[in-house]
């Protein structure tokens, strides 16, 4: 086997994909990378998995049987880990095409973005109005709201920074988003759709922060211009899972340079005397293999990694509840659509957090036809009972033919910020629908990584051979 | 993105399918590529570097024309990293091994085997021993005997040849074997493929940004 050199510009630890995004990015800029992961896998987090590495994960089985089998052949099946869909015109489908990346996975739309209102037997699920003349028809407010509604979505339209004559006598930037709702008369219900199912606030915290109203007013307009990109929904989603989002930026790495290891563990991680990071050791390994591996050495003046590397160095900030579920049906009151984001805004179901539903299906060759696979998630709010917490969520499912239900999952937050020893660390994926949140974390990593912003326009242009037709 | 293909004149047939190579590292495979697609050589290339893929189209008759999308490893199989979008949809594979290193044949019956049980079962498989040049000078050098090797390939189903990516030998002839054997009747007829060509496929490629956001009709502040 060939020699590790003796030295790379930097070590990436875990691919996830805000590692194996920087690991790309990073690659093509002329940077020497050397990307490693102690699994057998690509993904770390952000893995789609067949349906036996499921059951086997979770341990949803008794030993001997092969439940897995009566769902077809393992390998058809690709399930995301991860909830989360893609913004058709948000930050990561900009990385993706600034990068090339989109030769290697190809992308199909989502077909419904859903809300439900009210709980219990009065629950309605109706689709998110994203433009004025569908506030008209939505059957989600009454006749004088649904004007209100076209109203304020026209506004955001409209909306233009430069020009004040479209701020209808608001400053962004100072007000808050409730005092903007109290312009247009909003009611509850309506704010609840809007800043829950549109600007896609995972909570009520965005409310009464002032000049919190510019933020928002963005991320509504982001959701209805990715609406209006391909027409179902603003959400896209890649054909074989969300796995195979981090391969594709791995393998733009490798093809600019990068090296790339699996089955690597970290022996010890070296420092210089003044406590900065200077190197690396550590030892490839397969799970077959029976001898010690192959251990090496190499020096590095900067690591970057995911939180597992580095727990001491990490805090936990919240704890995510995740049911995984398999269904043979789509999901009721969506139109019979092969996929869907259903939204359930916290304060319809008396909670603090919002409960998603993300399902995919056969569309998107993640699992045989006929099958559906939803995700159920939100965040804890309490210490025990937690399928009570999603039970709202799962009662929207129906008849579910396999439910996988771990314990809470922790979301880690690195404690520093890297400078003083070069020992950069991303953050868990949190419990949002979408990538906006993974692509600022990219973009905080890279900052603080490389002491400039990250800018991913025109790297295409710079790149030396891509493909010829 | 693998089988695609589209009708143009009338009887004419055009298929894409998507070809990868598999090998020991240094073997030979970018090399046969770039002479494939590019007619070219270089003595002292470096490892793989820089190519996402590249593409070939081959004339098999005045009807009918095959382009081959062509996969390289990027290195990722040297430390037996490589992900499993690699072989995705693959059609066909070239397993290249070096005809001076007998360990790099062992190394391309792996991947055959490999090849054999998780692609799918339709996927024609090409044995190239590379390097024929260096043997045709210095004929000691040769460590794989023809006779096996073609033994082995016709035992496991696989189309065989003797190539130099440096003198150009049989590496076209390798390429219009796999054109010949691969199913572009039947590619033909599934029509268009990939990006925006199935059911609520979308083409990133083309990113245009929706000029502001789309306000409804009647929009009046009142
Ligand atoms: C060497 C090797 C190693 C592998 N290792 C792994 C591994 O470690 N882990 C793992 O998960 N997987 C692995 N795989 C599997 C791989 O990722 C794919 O799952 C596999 O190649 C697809 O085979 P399939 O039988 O599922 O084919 P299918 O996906 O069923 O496709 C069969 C063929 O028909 C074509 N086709 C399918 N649908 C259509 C359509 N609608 N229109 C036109 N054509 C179509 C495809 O292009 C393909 O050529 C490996 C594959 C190979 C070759
Ligand atoms: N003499 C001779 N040398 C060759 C031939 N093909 C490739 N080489 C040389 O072998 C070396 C390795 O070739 P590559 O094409 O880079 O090999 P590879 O299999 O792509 O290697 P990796 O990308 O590292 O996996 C280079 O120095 C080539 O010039 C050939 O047919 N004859
Ligand atoms: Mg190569």
């Amino acid at each position: 086997m060939d020699e590790i050199a003796p030295e790379y510009d930097v070590v990436v630890l875990g691919t996830g994909l805000t590692e194996c995004i920087l690991s790309g990015v990073l690659s093509v800029k002329g940077k020497k990378v050397l990307h490693m992961d102690r699994n057998d896998h690509y993904g770390g987090e952000a893995a789609s998995v067949n349906l036996e590495t499921l059951f086997r994960k979770y341990n949803n089985f008794t030993a001997g049987t092969e439940p897995w089998k009566k769902y077809g052949r393992a390998n058809d099946w690709n399930i995301d880990l991860v909830p989360k869909l893609l913004m058709s015109n948000g930050e990561l489908t900009n990385i993706l095409v600034s990068t090339d990346v989109t030769r290697y996975i190809e992308f199909k739309q989502v077909a419904g973005s859903y809300v439900q209102v009210g709980s219990g037997a009065r629950a309605t699920v109706a689709k998110v109005p994203s433009d004025a003349g569908e506030a008209l028809r939505s059957p989600l407010m009454g006749i004088f709201e649904k004007r209100r509604a076209r109203n304020f979505l026209s506004w955001v339209a409209a909306f233009d920074e430069a020009n004040p004559s479209t701020h209808n006598g608001m400053n962004l930037s100072q007000t808050s988003m409730k005092l903007v709702y109290d312009k247009f008369g909003l009611e509850a219900t309506t704010r609840d759709f809007i800043g829950h199912s549109m600007a896609l606030y995972p909570t009520d915290a965005y409310l009464d922060k002032r000049g919190m109203a510019k933020d928002c007013v963005e991320r509504i307009r982001l959701y209805v211009n990715s609406m209006a990109r391909y027409g179902k929904s603003p959400y896209i989603y890649p054909l074989y899972g969300l796995g195979e989002l981090p391969q594709g930026f791995a393998r733009l790495s490798a093809i600019y340079g990068g090296t790339y290891m699996l089955n690597t563990t970290v022996d010890e991680i070296h420092y210089d005397p003044s406590g900065k990071v200077s190197g690396i050791s550590a030892t490839m390994k397969e799970r077959s293999e029976t001898g010690p591996g192959m251990t090496f050495t190499t020096k590095c003046p900067k690591i970057i990694a995911d939180p597992s590397y580095f727990p001491d160095r990490c805090q936990v900030v919240g704890h995510m509840l995740k049911a995984i579920c398999i269904l043979n049906h789509p999901i009721d009151f969506t139109n019979n659509s092969d996929s869907v984001q259903l939204i359930i805004p916290q304060s319809q179901v008396g909670r603090h957090h919002d409960i998603y539903i993300a399902c995919v299906s056969s569309a998107h060759n993640v699992c045989p036809k006929g099958y559906y696979i939803a995700i159920v998630s939100t965040i804890a709010e309490t210490s025990a009972n937690h399928h009570l917490e999603l039970a709202p969520g799962l009662e929207r499912l129906g008849r579910v033919e396999e439910k996988f239900m771990g314990p809470p999952i922790p979301l880690y937050a690195p404690k520093g910020d890297g400078r003083a020893d070069n020992v950069f660390i991303s953050k868990s994926y949190d419990a949002e629908s979408h990538f906006e949140t993974t692509t600022d974390d990219v973009r905080d990593l890279y900052m603080r990584a490389e002491g400039e912003a990250l800018r991913v326009e025109g790297l295409k242009e710079g790149q030396t051979i891509v493909a010829e037709e | 993105m693998a089988a695609r293909s589209q009708q143009g004149r009338p009887g004419a047939r055009f298929a894409q399918f998507k070809l990868v190579l598999l090998g020991e590292s240094a073997v030979g495979k970018s090399s046969l590529v770039l002479r494939f697609v590019k007619d070219q050589f270089d003595d002292y290339r470096e490892s793989t570097i820089g190519a996402a893929f590249l593409t070939q189209t081959i004339a098999l008759d005045e009807q009918t024309t095959v382009k081959f999308e062509i996969w390289d490893t990027a290195g990722q199989e040297r430390y037996k990293s490589l992900a499993p979008m690699y072989y995705r949809n693959a059609n066909c594979a070239v397993v290249v091994y070096d005809i001076t290193q007998a360990s790099s044949l062992d190394k391309a019956k792996s991947w055959v085997k490999e090849l054999q049980r998780q692609a799918n079962e339709n996927i024609i498989i090409a044995l190239a021993g590379n390097k024929a040049d260096l043997v045709a000078e210095q004929p000691d050098k040769r460590a794989v005997q023809t006779a096996d090797a073609q033994a082995y390939a016709r035992e496991s189903n696989l189309l065989f040849f003797e190539t130099s990516a440096k003198t150009a030998e049989n590496v076209k002839e390798l390429f219009t074997e796999i054109a010949k054997k691969l199913p572009i009747e039947q590619a033909s007829q599934r029509g268009m493929r990939g990006a925006a060509g199935r059911p609520g496929g979308v083409d990133l490629g083309n990113r245009q940004e929706a000029g502001g956001a789309a306000g409804g009709p009647g929009g009046c502040n009142c």
